[in-house]
């Protein structure tokens, strides 16, 4: 199979092409607000704030990070993941429990930056974080498929939706287990050790640099969506996702290649979930519902399924009218017109909507590929011979 | 699709991962016999007490899995919005009840007030389940199987949405028209509203049964689940009776709706996403797809979760929830296809 590989000539040119372009976005928006905002006047940096405040962008490669894990799981490999929210709360957790004083039983500095006086607990290096977090929410992604991926499709959204509630759950009851407090209940974690970088320390103020650091992280997991989805398992995915009887025959052994596509997505959620955390300092039970697994499966199914491009878009667009834009929006239009319109509270609409109205009429997304645009509409295709239920009701 | 891949599959001798898996079945199914048996011997008055509640619960679980479980059964469909629709149903039997006919107290004309409002919702339910499957899921029915499970989750936001705009976003308390008054039998407690919720539930659940099992309608519903295309061939109107299955769901969901907002007391938004994973998995412990397995089911998880919350010796009820979805998992491993259905594990 080794001489096999396929003819993607163009990647390496399209690799750099994107490079270049996300760099850019990334560099104007640093420069912007570490050059020109503070120089600038009142009413620019108002408008700045308002609308694309450093933070609501910094949040927003978070949620293509996350956007991206998911999209491994029902983009690639076409299997729905409800309860995407847990391996964002396992990453941010890990992140508590290896950066912050919160594990005073503990005293291990490994490389990391503790505030002074707050030896306690275990300190160790962000990126040695990063990759435990990635393990960490992998190994769950394990625990949670094993059992499950054996099963229907339709199980597994059923199964990963419970553990999306279970684990948010266990995180705001683990104050007391077995008299062990965990996860510090609802107060949840805070305090979390400043990322010392190659000597620079990333202080609370540190905004610009902190973006710069999701960003990379955001930009390392899009490198990682295209040559995964290009290699050897990335196709064994895309076989899967489209007709899992012809990928069995073709030789793909289907429940591994589905154990590892959960897996490898979950790494994206724990690492999320990490540089999350960071970003807010600590980390709080209830921010995770389960309204964000549905935000980041409406950001992968509105910029098209399976498309790294798409998901990207997608998602920078979806995050940024629920942190900003559906706030803003609102108050332009209850100004401009005097209506008293309360807008935040239409997001479940918004959301929902969206989802169904995606899949009634572009179930493709807005920027498909072609081969998920044919996957999508299969049943205008040709297909005489639909296999049919063999489901019963009744026990008869 | 299921038979032909499951042709390939060779047939194995048992392996170490089988063994290793039905022993520790066995072991789960040990520790849940004796902290059961452990609290029984404890205090058996508290056991039976916790055992009605329970049972009380369960009978309303009961009736929502039947919508999950008849949808399954047809159309092989997840239907997440059903959880909230049942909330919608609630909602809805507040609003009229209670704010428009102004019934809070009992009295023998509330009482009535209470049947017609039943039936009023058992109607609502039954048409907005009827629109939804109209509107979104019937043009999906031949799209690849993640399409219409991504519309459901949508449909369950969008009616998230309706209960938010209706009722607001902190739970309210709702005055039942039904009393109060506990009677004691030898030491243990009934409430009137576990009678009332008895009378109610079991006739509809008997109700529903004869419609699916003896009915022309029924044997049509049968019929499409098993082959549409030969259903079709034999004359009956696909369409039709799939938009009479949701109908029937959607007035099942009426029901629990109202009886929950009556006996619990409280409706609240957020309540069908709860109450919708546990009465999917009362489906699933039953075997999706059968219709006694959901009312077993519904029991089941109903006492599981009492004994849960009420026992001496148990996790209490803030592990409530957690408890439930332990249960959907671990059926999930060992018995995905319930206790009364066929394995519905497909060979990978």
């Amino acid at each position: 199979m080794t001489n096999l590989q396929p003819a993607h000539h163009a990647a390496g040119v399209n690799n750099k092409k994107w490079a270049i372009g996300f760099s850019t976005v990334v560099g104007v928006i640093f420069l912007l607000n570490v050059f020109v905002l503070p120089n600038s006047n009142t009413q620019v940096q108002r408008f700045f704030n308002a609308w694309f405040s450093l933070n609501s962008l910094a949040e927003i490669m978070i949620w293509i990070l996350m956007a991206l894990g998911l999209n491994i799981i029902v983009g690639y490999a076409g299997l729905l993941d409800l309860g995407y929210v847990a391996f964002w709360a396992l990453g941010g957790y890990v992140a508590g429990w290896l950066m912050s004083p919160f594990l005073s039983q503990f005293q291990v500095n490994f490389f990391g930056n503790a505030r002074v006086g707050f030896d306690q607990g275990i300190h160790f290096h962000v990126f040695l974080v990063l990759i435990l977090g990635g393990v960490f929410t992998a190994i769950w992604g394990v625990i949670i498929g094993g059992p499950t991926l054996r099963l229907k499709s339709d199980y597994l959204a059923l199964v990963t939706l419970g553990f999306g509630e279970i684990i948010p759950q266990f995180m705001l009851n683990g104050s007391n287990i077995f008299g062990l407090n965990v996860t510090n209940g609802a107060q949840g974690i805070g305090g979390l050790d400043q990322p010392n970088i190659f000597g620079y320390v990333m202080g609370t103020f540190a905004l610009p640099q902190k973006f710069l650091m999701v960003s990379l992280m955001a930009g390392a997991m899009i490198f990682f969506s295209i040559r995964l989805r290009d290699g050897r398992l990335g196709r064994a995915w895309l076989a899967i996702r489209e007709d899992e009887l012809a990928a069995s025959m073709m030789g793909v052994p289907l429940w591994r290649t589905k154990f590892s596509s959960y897996a490898i997505g979950a790494v994206g959620g724990g690492i999320g979930g990490v540089g999350f955390a960071i970003l807010v300092g600590g980390v709080y039970a209830d921010r995770f519902n389960f309204v964000i697994s549905i935000i980041i499966l409406a950001m992968v199914v509105l910029g098209g399924m399976g498309n790294v491009w798409g998901v990207v878009v997608g998602a920078t667009l979806l995050a940024w009218v629920n942190s900003v834009g559906l706030v803003q929006v609102g108050q332009l239009i209850n100004n401009t017109f005097d209506t008293k319109f309360n807008f935040p509270s239409y997001q479940f609409l918004l959301f929902g909507l969206l989802l169904v109205l995606m899949m009634l009429f572009r179930r493709e997304g807005f920027l498909p590929e072609a081969r998920m645009r044919m996957v999508m509409n299969e049943e205008k295709l040709e297909d005489l011979e639909k296999v049919t239920d063999d489901t019963k009701i009744g026990s008869h | 699709m299921t038979t032909v891949a499951s042709g390939i599959a060779r047939k194995r001798k048992f392996n170490t991962s089988e063994i290793l898996l039905k022993i520790s079945m066995y072991m789960v199914i040990a520790v849940v016999v004796y902290w059961l048996g452990f609290n029984l011997v404890n205090d058996p008055r508290a056991f039976i007490q916790v055992s009605i509640n329970g049972i009380n619960n369960g009978l309303l679980y009961a009736l929502i899995a039947l919508g999950y479980t008849l949808v399954y059964g047809i159309i092989e469909l997840i239907n997440f919005a059903h959880g909230d629709l049942f909330m919608l149903c609630s909602v809805f039997s507040f609003a009229i009840l209670t704010e428009l006919f102004g019934a809070k107290a009992p009295s023998t004309k509330n009482f009535a007030l209470l049947l017609i409002v039943l039936l009023l919702t058992m109607t609502f339910g039954a048409i907005v389940n009827v629109t939804i499957e109209r509107v979104a899921y019937r043009r999906l029915r031949n799209a690849p199987r993640l399409a219409p499970l991504i519309t459901a989750v949508g449909m369950s936001f969008v009616l998230q949405w309706m209960g938010l705009k209706w009722v607001g976003s902190v739970p309210v308390n709702v005055n039942t028209v039904l009393p109060a008054t506990r009677y004691q039998f030898g030491g243990i407690e009934i409430a009137f509203k576990t009678l009332v919720i008895f009378a109610v539930t079991i006739p509809i659940l008997i109700l529903f049964a004869f419609v699916v099992d003896k009915t022309r309608r029924g044997r049509a519903m049968r019929a499409t689940a098993q082959d549409k295309d030969a259903s079709r061939l034999m004359g009956i109107n696909v369409n039709q009776t799939i938009s009479f299955t949701f109908a029937i769901a959607g007035a099942a969901a009426g029901a629990a709706g109202i009886m929950w907002a009556q006996t619990i007391g409280t409706v609240s938004y957020n309540l069908g996403f709860q109450l919708g994973l546990i009465a999917f998995t009362s489906a699933v412990l039953g075997g999706v797809g059968n219709l006694y397995g959901a009312v077993l089911g519904g029991l089941l998880v109903g006492l599981i979760q009492a004994f849960n919350d009420g026992l001496a010796v148990g996790l209490g009820q803030r592990w409530s929830q957690t408890m439930v979805f332990t249960i959907l998992i671990l059926l999930m491993v060992y018995r995905p296809g319930g206790l009364l259905g066929q394995s519905s594990q497909e060979k990978v």
